[in-house]
Order: C-alpha cells, then structure tokens, then sequence
C-alpha cells in the first residue's frame, strides 16, 4: 500500500484486513463468554443445594424446551439466509429471513415467558430458593440478549423496509450475526446443563 | 537526533496549544478527539487522586495516635472503604486510561482510536460513575464495607441503608466505561497500526495496554456477575450470599478475586510499560531484550488469572488449594523479575540523562522490587497467615500500588506533558517532588511493615497505648503529610509550567517512538500523512521515517464529527442506576428509555458530517 492511499484510504485500511465493527463484535463476544461463565458456574454451585422446594427435577419441562430450543437454532438458520440474501442484494428475501429471524426469536422468548410464569404458579418465586434465583437470573440474562437481538433485527426490517439497507451493509448483517449465533450457542450450553442434566 | 532531521519539521501554525484545544464547554462535552478526551481522563482521575489522598490523610490523622477520637469508627469505615475504592477505580485506572488514550493512537501512527464515540462514551460513563458513587457521602454516607465489599457484610441485615447500594451501582458503572474502553483499544491496536509496524515492533506501552486490554475484558464479567448477585441479594431478596438459606459467602471471595487479581495486573501493567517508554529514552539505547519484556508482560496477565485464591489463605480452602496457589503466585515473579532484569540492563552502558521522568522510573524499580519481595512472602500460605488482615499487607499494597504503580505514572506524565501540553515540566521543582515525595513516601509505608509483624491490624479504627505502636504510627502519619505535600509541589510544577514553562520542541527528550514525530501538542489529526514503519525505534533508525508525516501540502484529513449522544447515553445510565438505588420503577424505566433512545440517536448520526 502506497503512502498516499494509507493516508486518503483511512477508514478503509486496518492493518490485519478485517473490519473494525467485526472485530469489536468478536472481542465482545470474548467479554461476554466470561459473564456467563460467571453465571452458568453459580448456577452450578448452588445446584442441589437449595434447601426448600420446588426443586428443578419438579419443575423443568424438557420436551417443551426442546421444542423452544429447535425454534431458536432454527432462527440461526434464518439469520444465515437472511445475510446470504442481503450479500447478493436480494432485499425481498433478505427481508423475509430477518423477519423470520426475529419471529422465531420472539417465539422462544415467548416459551421462557410461558416457562417463567408456569414456574411461578407453581411456587417457585426469584427469593424461594438458590434454584429459583440462580434459575431466574441465568436463563433471564440470555432471555434479555435474546430481546436485544430480536430488537436490533426488526430494526433492520424496518430499514429494509424503508429501503435504507442493502448489499452494501452487509457488514452490519453479518455482525448482527455473530452476536445472534453466540446466544444460540450459549443456549445450547445453558440447555444441556440446566435441562439433560437434571435428572 | 538522526531521525529527527530525516523526519519533516512539523509546519508552524499547526499544532498549536490554541488550535488544538480550543473551544467552550459544548465542544469538550462533545469532543470525539482522543487527546482531548485523554486530557479529561486525566484531569477527572488526578481530581479523584487528590480526594483518594484526602480520605487516607484523614485515616492517618486519626491513627497519628493511640485511642484518638478525631474520626469516629462509623466514618473510619467509609473513608478506608472509599480510600480503596477511590484510589483503584476512580484515580489510577483512569489515569492510566488518560495515557492509553492520548499515546497509543501516536504511538501506533493512528489519527484516532477504532471507535472514536464509543471512547468518549466510556470517558463520560466513568465521570458520571464516580461521582456517583461519591454523592453517596451526601446521602446517608458512603460505603462502608472495603473496597472489597466481602460477603455477607453487604448484606441487607448487616449492612441496612443505601450505602452498598451505590458501591454495587457505582462499580458497575464504572465497569461498563471500562470494556467499552478496552474493547476500543483492542481493535484499535489491532487494527489502526501504520503500515510496516507489526505487532513485534509496537512499543512497549502500546503492548501493554494491549494485554491490560484483554485483562479488562476477561476480568471485569466475573466482577459484574458478583455484584449483579449481590444486587438481587439486597433489592430482591435472593440468598445467593445468605448461608441461612444454603447460600455460599465464599462465592463472592471467590468472583471478586477472579476479578481482583486480574485488577491487580490491570492496575500494574500500563506502569511497566511506561517504565519500558521511559528508560531506553534516557538511556539513549533500545530496549534491552525487547520480546522478553513483551512475553513477560504477556505470561504475567495470563498467570493473573491462575493465582486469586491467594487472597484467600485465610479462609481454608484445605492445604491442596492452598499449594496450588502459592505455587502460581511463586511463579508469577519469574516475569516480573525478567522486565526488572531487562530495565537495569537497558539502563547498563547507556548514556544516561538523569531527567525527572528518569528519576521516578529508576524510584519505581527500587520500591516496586520491595513491594515485589513482601509479595513473595505473601505467597507462602504459612507466611501469609502471619499476615493476613495486618498493616504489613497494607505497607505492600502500598509498596506496590504507590511505590511502583504511582511513581511509574508520574514518571509518564514528566515524561509525556511537554507532548500533551507544548509546555516542559521545572526540572528543579520536578526532581524537587520527587525526592520529597520518596522519602515522605518510605517515611510513610516502611513502618507499616513492621507494625503489621507487631500484630497492629488493618481497617480498625484506633489501637490502645502501649502495644508499642505509637511510635511508627506518628513517623507514619507524618510522613503521609509530607507525602501530600509533595502532591501540592507537583500541581504547583503544573501550574507554573503551563503559564511559563519552556517551550517544548516535537521531540523535547529524543525519543524514538512516532509520538515524537509530530508536534506538541499534535494538531487534532495528529498526522497529516500516515507514517510508515521499518523498526522498533522508528524515530532513532536510519531513514527510520521515511514519509514526510508533517507534510502541509497532504490534504487535511478528515475527523470525525463532534456527539452529543455518547453523553446522553452515559446520562441514561446514570438515570436508569439512581432508579435502582432508590427503587424507583419509573425513575430507572426512564433512565433506561433515554438509553435505548440515545443508542438509535448514535447508531443513525453518520460519524462524519
């Protein structure tokens, strides 16, 4: 690279070729490992030590969270569609698979709101028990990423719609990407130690 | 210097201190520009340095002798709490926050970091942060419970009121100003490097702030999760930390030292790598075993993470913990010991210019070797237990933190204020401080030592006459008075200097690194063309620059345009935290809309108008 395209092509040129936002998600993605490594070993603490009922083998519904669980990886697969769309500049289809994505997002939080309130009626509160808070506040705080996402996805709907979003952000679909497969993937985790390995 | 001359002299008329920094209050508000927010880190950090000092001049006067009655044990508490919490958060992060933002940008021939809003984000987060959590003194007195806020004295029986309310509200804040700040300086040293400087020729501060970086983020989660558990202890009722309800106090040990320790080197390693800045400078010779100090700075962050039990002796973790982590702890010196070992031998044969930055760099290797020895003592459990919860664990933190992490600091800020300001530093009044501030500061701490080994423990509010500790604690107290006035003879070096001091050059020290390349103070695009790099020591090389930097016939650069909304979010954070201590649903609803208002606000304004 020349001087004089270094000095006009800033903004353009980073020193390893990848984008700065890209990189910025990755190295929060990194930050956000640790939080819920934080969160899912107090939830592995405390499991089996709460001292009143409910306990989690009365509780959990395995086949209903694994119909909800399908729901979201399958919204992965939409957010893959939906970038693949944008990157070809195909906005009608681009705008279908975002708006799938985020229905289906909504469809699995909407299972957690079903899940939370049946718990609920059921006597487990936040301050019941050590299963009831480290419960509520694991699979709540990936319920409040999955909200975030489902919200930044209509955002770019909305956009689309209004014609504001095409081949050229890409980028920015790709990114809201990354950040969309990470909570799958950390649900996929929170799945498996919460739920299969309860009884 | 040779470099200098093949370097393009910068033009007049750019660069000036007017040009630079001109502009009202709005434009500092809104100012996106790396310089400009560093200035503010520092002058935010060094105003909550003066009341971190404050508070422990106020803790001296009371132990200046036994059985005083001058402060109260209820306020003791808040001020030894406030002192830590102050002094860690609010005064040497961000100061060394303050060095990040102004040099690596420089140092890297940058014209800004990767994300220039998202910097003046964390700036106002971290302002708004701290002087949070200090109205707590306002209203119905600050924290009281360490800056380590242990479990379960946080809680809600022991600990009734508001006070933990705003230390758990306040760190939080201050955390969420810290990634963001972190995650910045990543992609920014990723990233916006000039062409040739690969990461084995970044300098040594940059590589430092570089791995504090990943500390921070990797860190503060586990610090985050502590606090938000202890939040839903105090606001909602959960036991995570009550053991009447199966709750574990150990959890918090355990998530606030996966954090602390970390911190520890977060606090440490930007003070290495001015260190690293500052002697070759003066020495007139590269640095010693350069990748050395590079990996070492690397394997004593990730070794950061393998050693927090040791805070945690005390509480009987049972003998193969305990092993374990003295065994880490041990081995963490073997890097630290590497860089002290690589400064002396920079240092060997070179031409030395004894200039206060050198001073205060050639002072934080003695004290920190001593802070370093007593922490090798920490490491052995059995020791440890000695020690534990006595003044000697003070006098190392303190050998440490002050002795090492502050001398360091002021030796970068003797070193980089001609760059920051177009102004030198006195030299006289400079070395005047530091002889001063080093013996009030032995003065001060090296009694502590033995105080702690005579059995004086630590956060207690007085001690009774004759246990033979009257005596080192008067020499203790006397000291931190003078300690304090050696502040004052800095802030007088400042003053003074700024209204006439001599004019400072581009590269008043010869240095040999790209910050020198440009003007004092740089113009707000900091190069007019972007450098090209071809070694480590890009200013001292043969045709080591090789592109006219200063070029007044390059095209003005570009800049990013001047955001109110990075504020307004920091506001909305504020807002939205207020709610939370007072319980307030509508209070933190509205803080939280202002927030999710001011994202889109960010998102939608183009970063150039």
């Amino acid at each position: 690279m020349t001087d004089d395209a270094a000095a006009t092509a800033e903004g353009h040129y980073t020193s390893t070729g990848l984008p700065n936002r890209k990189l910025l998600m990755w190295t929060f993605i990194g930050s956000e490992c640790m939080l819920f490594g934080s969160l899912i070993m107090t939830y592995l603490v405390y499991r089996g030590r709460s001292i009143t009922g409910p306990y989690p083998e009365e509780l959990l519904n395995i086949p209903f969270i694994t119909v909800t669980t399908f729901v979201l990886l399958m919204s992965s697969l939409m957010m893959v569609l939906a970038l693949a769309a944008v990157q070809r500049n195909d906005m009608r289809q681009g705008k279908l698979w975002l708006l799938m994505t985020a229905l289906l997002g909504t469809v699995f939080l909407g299972g957690q709101v079903y899940e939370f309130s049946h718990f609920l009626h059921e006597g487990l509160g936040l301050s019941t028990n050590l299963f009831g808070a480290s419960f509520y506040l694991l699979t709540g705080t990936h319920g409040a990423h999955v909200f975030v996402g489902v919200l930044w996805l209509l955002s770019l709907f909305v956009l689309a719609v209004r014609g504001r979003l095409d081949a050229r952000h890409a980028e920015t679909v790709e990114i809201t990407g990354l950040y969309w497969h990470f909570v799958d993937v950390v649900w996929i985790v929170l799945f498996t130690l919460i739920y299969l390995l309860v009884s | 210097m040779a470099a200098t001359e093949t370097a393009a002299r910068p033009a007049s008329g750019t660069g000036t201190r007017e040009g630079t920094y001109a502009g009202g209050l709005v434009s500092w508000l809104t100012t996106v520009d790396h310089k400009r927010i560093g200035i503010m880190y520092a002058v935010f950090a060094f105003s909550f340095f003066l009341l971190g000092g404050l508070e422990a001049l106020l803790i001296r006067l009371q132990l200046g002798s036994p059985e005083n009655t001058l402060i109260d044990p209820d306020l003791y508490n808040q001020l030894f709490t406030m002192h830590g919490t102050t002094m860690v958060f609010l005064a040497i992060m961000p100061l060394s926050a303050a060095f990040f933002n102004f040099m690596v940008p420089l140092q890297i021939g940058a014209r800004d970091v990767a994300f220039p809003r998202l910097n003046a984000f964390s700036l106002w987060v971290f302002v708004l942060g701290a002087l949070f959590l200090n109205a707590s003194f306002l209203f119905g007195g600050a924290p009281d419970a360490g800056w380590f806020g242990y479990a379960n004295l946080t809680s809600t029986q022991y600990s009734p009121g508001m006070r933990i309310d705003f230390w758990v509200l306040g760190l939080q804040i201050l955390g969420v100003s810290s990634i963001a700040a972190a995650l910045n300086f990543i992609v920014t040293i990723i990233n916006l490097r000039a062409p040739g400087m690969s990461l084995m020729r970044m300098p040594l501060f940059t590589w430092m702030t570089f791995v504090t970086s990943f500390l921070l983020i990797l860190a503060f989660p586990a610090i985050t999760v502590g606090l938000v558990l202890l939040m839903f202890d105090r606001t909602f009722g959960t036991s995570f930390f009550n053991p009447a309800a199966g709750g574990d106090v150990l959890l918090w040990q355990h998530l606030f030292w996966i954090f602390g320790h970390p911190e520890v080197y977060i606090l440490l390693l930007p003070s290495l790598g001015i260190i690293s800045e500052v002697i070759p400078t003066f020495s007139r010779k590269p640095l010693f075993g350069y990748p050395f100090v590079v990996y070492s700075g690397i394997l004593i962050a990730f070794l950061g993470f393998g050693v927090w039990a040791h805070h945690m002796f005390a509480v009987g973790l049972g003998p193969i913990a305990n092993t374990v982590f003295s065994a880490t702890t041990m081995l963490i010196a073997i890097p630290t010991g590497v860089k002290i070992f690589n400064w002396i031998a920079t240092m060997w044969g070179g031409s030395l210019r004894f200039k206060t930055p050198l001073y205060f760099a050639v002072g934080f290797i003695a004290m920190f070797i001593i802070g370093g020895l007593s922490g090798i003592m920490h490491s052995s459990a059995a020791s440890d237990l000695q020690q534990t919860d006595s003044y000697f664990v003070v006098a190392h933190i303190h050998y440490v933190l002050f002795g090492g992490v502050m001398f360091a600091l002021f030796s970068g800020i003797y070193y980089w204020f001609p760059k920051i300001t177009g102004k030198m530093l006195s030299e006289g009044i400079g070395k005047l401080h530091f002889w001063l501030m080093l013996l009030a500061f032995n003065l001060t701490f090296f009694p502590q030592h033995l105080l702690g080994l005579h059995g004086m423990p630590r956060r207690t509010f007085t001690y009774q006459e004759g246990l033979g500790f009257e005596a080192m604690n008067l020499m203790s107290t006397v000291g931190s008075l003078v300690l304090g006035f050696s502040i004052l003879i800095f802030l007088w070096n400042v003053v003074v200097s700024l209204r006439k001091g001599a004019k400072a050059g581009p590269d008043p020290w010869g240095g040999a690194t790209l910050e020198w390349a440009i003007a004092s103070p740089p113009p707000h695009y900091n190069f007019r063309r972007l450098p090209r790099v071809h070694s480590r020591d890009p200013l001292w090389a043969e045709g080591g620059l090789d592109v006219a930097v200063n070029d007044p016939e390059a095209p003005e650069p570009h800049m990013p345009s001047p955001s109110l909304w990075p504020f307004i979010l920091a506001v909305g954070i504020i807002v939205a935290a207020t709610g939370g201590l007072t319980h307030s649903v509508p209070l933190a609803l509205a803080g939280a809309a202002v927030v999710v208002a001011s994202t889109y606000g960010w998102a939608f304004q183009p970063l150039e108008r």
